[in-house]
């Protein structure tokens, strides 16, 4: 076989390999509510807000529930000192003021 | 038209041939290209998932959330709002909500602790898969939790949440009511916040403004904010996205930069000759198309396939170290491959074009020059 046959024959395989991607993801998440029943469960069960990714401070760990003065949660002043504080942006709510005052 | 692409195909095989005399320099090229792409498919992958999980599963959340604060914070709720808050027009059920922070010295993690619905069982908890890991704790197993007295409340595990919700449950801990008020010395007449739900979504608005009217110490959170909040916290300005991202598109530029600035004596030396051979201008144009397009296409089609692998096969373990921050409790979650076939393109149009028109606009500049003046000036 030819180099530029190898060549393409490799750029075909990559692109049958985005393909199979693009048709498991596309399987996945086909019926949102099957796929995250458990999920669901949980959140009206325990009337959660809030994904569990960050656990480190409370403003992280709920970010829909957080003071309006994060993340100046010690005193107006102080800098924030927990890692994903500085990883995500502030609920848009809190930088907008909430609409319904 | 056959020999037309007989004619494509043997400029790429002279393509790939200059490209592996060269093979030291292209193959780090290709390399970091490659990383450059993954970075970036890899957060968008992450984030993209991540919100429209977000979002499937939190519009279960409760319509409307009302905090007391007090001094600035978050403050328990006295249970004279719940009477008042029922009674208005378009209020369907108000329930006081009993949910708080533990933290636990032994392993240096937060938990969660909720009092589901039900009110739970005295005595017995169900732990997050995360609490279990960090506490080495499972079904049956005691758990001692230090109350607000110092006094220990010891709590038996009877059940562990399975590990496909930890996206929402890994650090959570279901208790009892009445364990949940000893451990913290809550009082009867308090909650920690007050769920309400609400006849008429349209109304929602309106009943958080009377709330805000009759209580001025209440913030009401409703669930529009909620589910907004998961796309701003990973929008294209949060700092994960920025710093990442910044730094990728940076390198990105150096490496078109270089590309576009000029091309190296060897690679003038190469086009002078192929000019005197007797290629045509257009054929060394299409001998750069094609050095380009091999090395951002091969690049980009393996960054965006490792990306993919990474985030929804690997758990993202690149990431863990940046999101896991300071917590000890860090839930290992495995995200529904939500792909946005739209950000690819984009990340396509990005990089794959930019660096192959880099490489065809200074080849094309000498290409136009006499072959005997690009040989002599070496």
């Amino acid at each position: 076989m030819r180099r530029p046959d190898r060549f393409l024959l490799y750029l075909g395989a990559n692109l049958a390999i985005m393909a199979a991607m693009f048709a498991h993801s596309f399987v996945s998440t086909q019926n949102p509510e099957q796929v995250f029943a458990k999920k669901i469960e949980l959140v009206k069960r325990y009337g959660l807000t809030d994904l569990c990714i960050f656990t480190e401070a409370r403003y992280t760990r709920h970010p829909s529930q957080a003071d309006l003065n994060t993340p100046f949660q010690d005193y107006p002043l102080s800098f924030e000192h927990f890692p994903s504080g500085s990883i995500i942006a502030p609920p848009g709510h809190l930088r907008s003021g909430m609409t319904h005052e | 038209m056959n020999s037309r692409l007989e004619v494509q195909r043997n400029i790429l095989d002279f393509t790939l041939s200059s490209l592996l005399r060269r093979k030291a320099k292209n193959s780090i090229l290709i390399l970091v290209f490659t990383l450059v792409v993954f970075m970036l498919a890899s957060i968008i992958f992450f984030t993209n998932a991540v919100k429209r999980e977000a979002v499937a599963v939190l519009k279960n959340s409760p319509d409307m959330v009302v905090q007391r604060l007090s001094a600035g914070r978050h403050d328990l709720i006295p249970s004279e709002y719940i009477g008042t808050i029922k009674e208005m027009k378009g209020v369907v059920s108000v329930k006081g909500r009993h949910w708080g922070y533990y933290f636990e010295p032994a392993a240096s993690a937060n938990f969660t602790l909720v009092v589901p619905e039900d009110g739970g069982e005295d005595g017995k908890i169900v732990t997050g898969k995360g609490v279990s890991r960090t506490m080495r704790a499972g079904e049956g197993d005691i758990l001692p939790l230090k109350s607000y007295k110092g006094e220990w409340v010891v709590l038996a595990i009877k059940g562990v949440l399975k590990s496909d919700s930890e996206l929402v449950s890994s650090d959570l801990i279901e208790i009892s009511e009445k364990d949940f008020r000893k451990l913290f010395g809550i009082s009867q007449d308090s909650f920690t916040d007050i769920a309400v739900t609400v006849k008429n979504p349209k109304e929602t608005l309106t009943i958080a403004k009377k709330i805000k009217e009759s209580f001025p110490d209440t913030r009401p959170i409703l669930r529009s904010e909620v589910l907004r909040t998961y796309d701003s916290l990973f929008n294209w300005r949060s700092g994960l996205l920025l710093l990442i991202a910044a730094g990728a598109v940076f390198a990105f530029i150096i490496f078109a930069f270089d590309r576009a600035s000029g091309l190296s004596a060897e690679e003038r030396r190469e086009i002078g000759i192929l000019k005197a051979i007797g290629w045509e201008t257009s054929d060394v144009i299409a001998f750069k198309f094609w050095e380009g397009s091999v090395i951002s296409l091969s690049s980009f089609m393996a960054g965006i396939i490792l990306a993919y692998f990474h985030v929804f096969f690997a758990y993202a373990p690149l990431f863990e170290p940046v999101l896991k921050g300071w917590a000890v409790l860090y839930p290992e979650f495995r995200l529904v491959p939500f792909i946005d076939p739209f950000q690819i393109a984009t990340l396509f149009f990005l990089t794959v074009l930019p660096y192959t028109a880099a490489t065809i606009i200074p080849s094309w500049r000498s290409a136009v020059v006499d072959p005997d003046r690009i040989m002599r000036s070496q």
